[in-house]
């Protein structure tokens, strides 16, 4: 196999809460992604992959752990430097109605991305590129000159991806990228961003909690509980032979818009809820909601460990 | 199968700055008894103020019922006052909200919210209504009812709260429960818990539902029939075997091609339904979902489609299954394609 394009190594993010308390919102990440590949992250609210995907690009300071990019570490970079490096990775953002400023034009707010990393020289050419962009995506060149507010939500997301463009990015975390849109718009979305991916070499990190787009989107899939990774593996191994328990319930737990399917479908549904990440269970994290816990759950904590090839997953039983 | 819920020409709009949005316009339908209807559509779509407009809680102004009749066991709903209209919210009709976070109060303990609508309607003393709540505490699945019925709203989490929300929807044992998108805010597990939960308490107590959802894997999951709505107008109905196996509405079509399905390989595009739902200060004079339909015709610009049976469940608002472009054929086609 070839070197890795992103290296994720042991990579935490601690949050100091006060009272002496640590929310270890993601704890000791491990994982790679070729080039052109796209990785899937999937969770429930407040695993921790959102944090993942922040920390993976110094949007937060990581606690420990390395990552590297193309083969430089990015964790040990000066901000000047990692200014530069900023270039090649780019972030597009869940909520397309927070994350564009209200009183910039399109062509300021793709615009700064270019003056930023100085990629367009003149004002003639700073406008021309944006408008390449705008149509690359599937916008009309004359949306340079309008307000967010003109726009819908599908056609936000799409101005963010562009924003996320405009410097020649290699590595793009998309988070949640279509979770605030309509069904009918979510399509359109993905099949931009696969397009893009195929046209640009682009290497993806999905995060999301829609887990048939996930399986869709994604060549390799990785679920998060807890701050950690349970699983890990192909997309479509993951979801045609789930290893760990907690994987297993969370795809049984998808509705699936088919009468038939769902009528002969043995549901399991997990008892409570998703435990404090300030006071996480001793052993495996998955124990309090397992329906096949022991006494080994509670007290060793499983290791992360290949079941099979290329197929990882964190269960005493797996 | 008696109609417990009769909604009869339903228009509803909400004057603006710059016009008059019409939300709902000429929705009718019912709901039978014990009968769980899903009404899906995308944000806008008018479902919510449906909804909201049976419970009477549209504000006024901006909002005004411009016609329509609603009836619940016979009574005009429309026609009652604000004061006989307190008897029949959560007495005769029980909601539960979308977000569980924000529909509670805070300043409240659990057990007061749910007994204030036993007192309300049912009149029942402090104790009888106190054991009544344990009830339902233990009804929807809440471990130690009686530590639990003290507590206040941030103690409990978001499964917890929406459990709290359908107690206070079914305390009153009402003949509709409406749940408006109950389990958006929720994540898949708690979704299944939630979704479990109501399957068991539609069985046991024989409510009739509707769910308001843009989810259509949960109405594949829940309910009996389905209502698809776009732009402000119901444009199909059926049995959920129908929509499902059978759609005719090119929406309802492109609305199922448009999910991934688990089985669906990569390499296999997705079919997205092109372009955005119409502004309904300006309604299109005709079908509200012609600009964005591939076969729409030229009748589809300027006349609004008649509702057309398929089958005795089954009805469509679409001009391709009128039975003029059956008589027409391929010359409607042939239009359709020129």
């Amino acid at each position: 196999m070839s070197k890795p394009f992103i290296e994720v190594r042991g990579l935490s993010k601690f949050f100091d809460i006060g009272n002496n308390k640590i929310l270890k919102a993601v704890n000791n990440l491990s994982f790679s992604i070729q080039k052109g590949e796209t990785l899937g992250l999937v969770g429930e609210s407040g695993c921790g992959k959102s944090t993942a995907g922040r920390t993976l690009i110094r949007l937060y300071e990581p606690t420990a752990g390395n990552v590297l990019v193309d083969g430089t570490d990015i964790t040990k970079l000066s901000k000047s430097k990692l200014k530069a490096q900023r270039s090649k990775m780019q972030m597009v953002f869940q909520d397309p109605y927070a994350s564009l400023n209200p009183r910039m034009t399109i062509l300021d707010i793709i615009g700064e991305a270019l003056d930023i990393h100085g990629l367009a020289g003149s004002k003639s050419e700073r406008k021309r590129r944006v408008e390449e962009l705008l149509e690359l995506v599937g916008l009309n060149a004359e949306h340079a000159s309008r307000y967010p507010h003109e726009f819908s939500g599908g056609q936000r997301q799409r101005i963010g991806i562009t924003r996320a463009l405009a410097v020649n990015p290699q590595f793009i975390v998309c988070d949640e990228p279509i979770s605030a849109l309509d069904v009918s718009i979510q399509a359109q979305i993905i099949n931009l961003l696969i397009e893009l991916q195929k046209k640009m070499d682009l290497t993806y990190l999905f995060v999301a909690h829609d887990l048939s787009m996930v399986k869709y989107m994604s060549d390799r899939v990785a679920v998060m509980y807890l701050g950690k990774i349970v699983e890990m593996a192909r997309s479509e191994d993951l979801y045609a032979n789930p290893q760990h328990p907690y994987t297993k319930a969370l795809l049984s737990a998808i509705p699936v818009p088919d009468p038939e399917v769902e009528a002969g479908k043995e549901r399991i549904v997990l008892k409570g809820d998703l435990p404090s990440p300030v006071n996480p269970p001793s052993g495996c994290p998955f124990r309090t909601r397992c329906p096949a816990a022991t006494e080994k759950c509670k007290s060793d904590v499983p290791e992360f460990r290949e079941v099979r090839p290329g197929h990882f997953a964190s269960c005493h039983y797996a | 199968m008696k109609s417990i819920l009769d909604v009869q020409n339903l228009s509803v709009s909400f004057a603006v700055y710059g016009g008059e949005v019409q939300a709902v316009r000429d929705v009718s339908f019912d709901v039978k008894e014990g009968e769980a209807v899903a009404i899906v559509g995308e944000s806008g779509s008018g479902k919510s103020v449906t909804a909201q407009t049976i419970m009477r809680l549209i504000q006024t102004p901006p909002g005004k019922i411009k016609k329509g009749k609603v009836f619940l066991d016979g009574q005009d709903l429309m026609s009652l006052s604000e004061k006989e209209m307190q008897k029949v919210r959560g007495n005769k009709i029980g909601m539960i909200f979308q977000d569980p976070m924000t529909s509670l109060n805070p300043t409240m303990t659990v057990g007061k919210q749910i007994m204030e609508g036993l007192i309300q309607h049912q009149s029942l003393s402090g104790a009888k209504a106190n054991e009544r709540v344990l009830e339902l505490l233990t009804l929807v699945g809440i471990p130690n009812p009686e530590t639990r019925i003290n507590q206040y709203p941030h103690q409990f989490s978001g499964g917890m709260r929406q459990r709290v929300m359908i107690a206070i929807a079914l305390a009153c044992t009402p003949a509709l429960l409406i749940a408006d998108e109950p389990t958006t805010a929720l994540d898949v597990t708690i979704q299944a818990q939630i979704l479990t939960l109501m399957k068991d308490l539609q069985e046991k107590t024989k409510t009739s539902i509707i769910l308001i959802t843009h989810d259509l894997g949960i109405v594949a999951d829940i309910c009996d029939r389905v209502i698809v709505m776009y732009a402000g107008q119901i444009v199909e109905t059926g049995t959920k075997h129908e929509i499902f196996s059978n759609p005719q509405h090119p929406y309802t079509k492109g609305l199922l091609k448009s999910l991934p399905r688990l089985d669906q390989a990569k390499d296999e595009p997705l079919i997205p339904i092109f372009g955005t739902p119409p502004d309904l200060i300006k309604p299109p004079q005709g079908c509200g979902f012609c600009s964005r339909c591939d076969s729409a015709m030229r009748i589809c610009e300027t006349e609004i489609p008649e509702q057309t049976k398929i089958s005795d469940t089954q009805s469509v608002r679409c001009w391709l299954q009128h039975p003029y472009a059956k008589e027409q054929g391929s010359d409607a086609g042939k239009e359709a394609s020129a």
